[in-house]
């Protein structure tokens, strides 16, 4: 399938091989080739060697085996320095700048090409490439009073003035309002006209169509195929990655009894650095319904969870909680977790840091499902055979690859761990369920249990409230959205008419003032 | 062109240019490997000890290692040694609790000088009282003096995140300061020690004829009663999720700091009961050095058994059988005492050395074929 090596190509890969330790194989004899002028996107589920694959051609990483050829030429690339020298540039997925420098001043960071050091002169250039492309940057603004996007410009003009002809790009889409991938998508098309190579890591499809000329899908390491994204659709490249056909659709029934159960009201939150994090929320999350909160990452989703499970104080507010044996209002405010259960509330909580919150990455499975249940009974001896038994009931039920119960969680795939972590608040009937970006670093399938696990909650009458980042997904699976946007409700939605584009301009929409930034 | 010079001198090199030693932390480790890697140490560090042996002192490494399980289990000794693991192995049971929540308790010393201390006082004072009155005195106040003597830095842990390790370990000198300030104090004689004649009563009692048996028992105790706290008491549950993660046990509704607290008032506490049952059990006499170094050689003696206290027995024996072998060493074979110190280091190298290799891989990527013919091999 592949073409031979020739100059024909920006970048060509033969039987690139890596593997980590004796059992992990990152990637196995993958063949690639690059035009000159196009964007290829490179997809695959987590964890099938994308980004191992990338870093190799960045230099990051040494294949094992295997061989880079860059305009036809063997390349040996054992460091960034020497992907540079090749013209091939990465932006990675976690930014890596000095948040005290300005823009210009992060370009040129460590490069040492004999020159004097100019920065009058860079500014200029810096401000040359971005008219070129069509980037918005201010070369002179510092980092830490830069946005998301415009940290990802920096990272983009950075490599692209060191002259990269090849640009690898991270997941670059993850971080981004759909506005602003608009945006991103618009300068890389000029880039590409420019006749530059692009290479775009991600593992959402629509994006793939929406950007890419061709797509090379990666499984388990191993290169599937490439094909023209012109000629192929989101079934097929799906189909490809997972390698069996699955079903796309998450089914949404319609609430049944719904009623209030979490009533917020008003709260506000200062964090320990002094900046509000939360100004003036009020929602009710209802039963028999999946409220999704939207926004961009670090708007408050995370400092809202924590506040309704009592792991963080408020400034005021009230979170009232009914209960629905006796419809009695409990209040939550300034009450411990363990204070919490206490009072009868079944509120269970599964936090976006799985192995640093949900569990404990060194004790086994069964240790891990005692956390909820070893203070019950007044023995000082801890009963191991209950959460034994829940282990098994779990890892039966949930399908979770491991072999034992007495398996550290760390040791599973993050798919597993999700699943041992939601099995173990779903265990516990409660009656209000929060996730937190719960399919992160999931494979499609592992996804779609997560999902239908969440629709059953549902239909069994819990109140669920789910954090997420992937607008899609909200919108197919929450019946009503809140957006956060920089700690304030910016609106509510009806999850079966909101239009992707309308939640987009509500995450950037700080509360009738319009952002500047 | 400049630039394709440049690639054909990379292509030169290519072969070379992988890196010649990977490293990759081990995925499992299977307790066979774990036991045979252990045993190579040993038997290398013993053999590495009598090269060094033979090449600097002429000595018969055989008579050189003779001469240490003598030391160690001679007839005269085996007392003496099991004295002296019962309280290293004591200090360290102590200390791990506190190690097992990852707050690196190095104030065992102080906390076994500070318990030390307080039973002094009452061993000096308490005249009037009858006996068995005054040995619980003695008791209570090296305990709680102890547990003082660990709560203190807890607290300004959790309340104000001080930095445990520092504040333990200074606490040790304060510790000894106060001693030499009740040398002065009780003994006005100028005497580095203060003496079994001033340290009358409430002293302990000594079980069939045998000084050190109190110890032993007491420590044996503690051994059993430590791996049972940690194994499946609720508390032991909690200190190892507060060790591992702080998030997730606030997250299920720990009071991290009461458990912090708790717990050092544990260690302390412990610590404590071991100063008593030096001055109230074994010497009945106090001075600065009385716990000599035990407790920081008890951090080594719990890291090493990973703070699982059945193993601890072993690390303890192992370490208390070499210094006690190398003292005979400089006895009877008239070398230098540093010698002894020398093997000891030497042993102690190896043995926590092979830690690296229980827990790393290493690869060597030697005479890779360098091209097209190497096939992908996956299990490299």
């Amino acid at each position: 399938m592949s073409e031979t090596v020739s100059e024909k190509f920006a970048l060509q890969l033969r039987t690139v091989t890596k593997a980590f330790g004796t059992k992990v194989i990152a990637n196995k004899n993958v063949d690639l080739d690059v035009h000159y002028g196009e964007v290829l996107a490179i997809l695959g589920e987590n964890g099938s060697g994308k980004t191992t694959l990338m870093n190799m051609i960045a230099g990051i990483y040494h294949p094992d085996a295997g061989e880079i050829y860059v305009n036809g030429e063997k390349a040996s690339i054992n460091s960034p320095k020497d992907a540079f020298k090749y013209r091939i540039g990465m932006v990675h997925q976690h930014f890596k700048l000095v948040d005290l420098f300005t823009a210009t001043e992060n370009i040129i960071l460590g490069i040492n090409d004999g020159n004097k050091f100019d920065i009058a002169s860079a500014e200029k250039e810096v401000k040359s490439i971005s008219d070129k492309y069509g980037f918005v940057i201010n070369p002179k603004k510092k980092i830490y009073e830069m946005s998301v996007s415009e940290k990802q410009t920096v990272e983009i003009i950075k490599v692209l003035y060191r002259g990269a002809d090849i640009l690898i790009l991270d997941e670059p889409t993850a971080v981004l309002t759909p506005q602003e991938t608009e945006k991103l998508f618009d300068v890389i098309r000029n880039m590409r006209n420019d006749g530059k190579s692009i290479l775009i890591i991600t593992h959402k499809l629509h994006e793939v169509l929406a950007i890419s000329d061709r797509v090379s899908v990666l499984r388990k390491g191993e290169h599937i195929a490439t094909v023209n994204t012109a000629e192929t659709n989101e079934i097929e490249l799906t189909e490809m990655m997972v390698g069996k056909k699955v079903s796309l659709n998450i089914g949404r029934s319609e609430p049944k009894d719904t009623c209030d159960r979490l009533i917020v009201s008003g709260i506000n939150m200062t964090n320990t650095e002094g900046v509000k994090v939360l100004k003036d929320i009020s929602f009710t999350a209802k039963a028999g319904e999946i409220l999704g909160i939207a926004g961009i990452a670090g708007s408050g989703q995370r400092e809202l969870l924590e506040a309704i499970a009592g792991l963080r104080p408020l400034d005021d507010g009230n979170i009232t909680y009914i209960n629905p044996v006796n419809s009695e209002q409990v209040e939550l405010r300034s009450k411990s977790p363990m204070q919490i259960r206490e009072l009868g509330v079944r509120l269970s909580f599964v936090p976006e840091d799985r192995l640093g919150m949900g569990l404990v990455g060194n004790m086994d499975i069964i240790d891990n499902m005692m956390l909820r249940s070893y203070k019950k009974g007044r023995s000082v001896f801890v009963d191991r055979k209950p959460p034994r038994q829940l282990a098994d009931e779990i890892i039966e039920s949930l399908e979770v690859v491991t072999p034992n119960a007495q398996t550290p969680v760390r040791r599973l795939s993050g798919g597993n761990v999700q699943k041992v972590l939601v099995g173990r608040e779903i265990a516990s009937a409660p009656s209000v369920l929060m996730v937190a970006y719960p399919v992160r670093g999931l494979d499609i399938n592992s996804s779609y249990t997560i999902y239908n696990l969440l629709n059953a909650q549902k239909e069994n009458g819990v109140a669920v409230i789910y954090v997420g980042e992937d607008l899609d997904v909200l919108l197919e699976l929450c019946d009503r959205i809140i957006v956060l946007c920089a700690g304030s409700v910016s609106g509510v939605l009806d999850g079966r008419t909101a239009k992707k584009e309308e939640v987009g301009l509500l995450m950037t929409k700080v509360k009738g003032v319009g952002e500047n930034e | 062109m400049n630039k394709e010079n440049a690639v054909a001198e990379k292509d030169h090199a290519h072969s070379k240019s992988a890196p010649f030693i990977t490293i990759t932390k081990r995925d499992s480790s299977s307790l066979k490997r774990n036991i045979v890697v252990r045993v190579i140490a040993i038997l290398a560090a013993l053999a590495v000890s009598a090269l060094i042996t033979l090449f600097i002192t002429g000595e018969n490494p055989i008579e050189l290692f003779k001469t240490v399980i003598d030391g160690a289990f001679g007839q005269f000794r085996i007392w003496g040694t099991a004295q002296s693991v019962a309280m290293l192995l004591g200090i360290a049971l102590a200390l791990t609790p506190a190690f097992k929540m990852k707050f690196w308790n190095t104030g065992g010393e102080g906390q076994v000088l500070i318990g030390a201390l307080a039973s002094a006082l009452v061993m000096m004072t308490a005249k009037d009282l009858p006996h068995w009155l005054a040995s619980i005195l003695v008791i209570l106040a090296g305990v709680t003096a102890g547990a003082i003597w660990g709560i203190i830095p807890a607290v300004f842990k959790a309340y104000w995140k001080t930095n445990e390790t520092l504040f333990t370990l200074m606490m040790n000198y304060v510790a000894i300061q106060l001693i030499k300030y009740f040398l002065k104090v009780a003994d006005g004689s100028g005497s580095s020690t203060v003496g079994p004649s001033l340290l009358q009563y409430g002293r302990l009692p000594v079980l069939f004829d045998q000084q050190y048996m109190l110890n032993i028992i007491v420590v044996a105790v503690m051994t059993v009663m430590m791996y049972i706290y940690l194994k499946i008491s609720k508390h032991g549950y909690e200190i190892s999720v507060v060790g591992e993660s702080e998030n997730t046990a606030k997250y299920i509704g720990i009071n991290v700091k009461k458990v912090v607290i708790r717990t050092m008032a544990l260690s302390g506490a412990l610590c404590g009961l071991i100063g008593v049952l030096l001055v109230g059990a074994t010497s009945y006499s106090i001075d600065p050095n009385l716990a000599g170094g035990n407790g920081f050689t008890a951090i080594m003696v719990s890291w090493l058994a990973k703070f699982n206290p059945i193993i601890m027995i072993f690390t303890t024996l192992l370490i208390v059988v070499l210094s006690r072998g190398a003292e005979n060493v400089s006895m009877t074979l008239g070398l230098n005492k540093s010698f002894s110190d020398i093997l000891t280091g030497i042993i102690l190298f190896f043995i926590i050395g092979c830690e690296f290799f229980i827990n790393y891989k290493i690869h060597f990527n030697i005479a890779k074929k360098s091209n097209e013919e190497a096939e992908g091999n996956g299990n490299n």
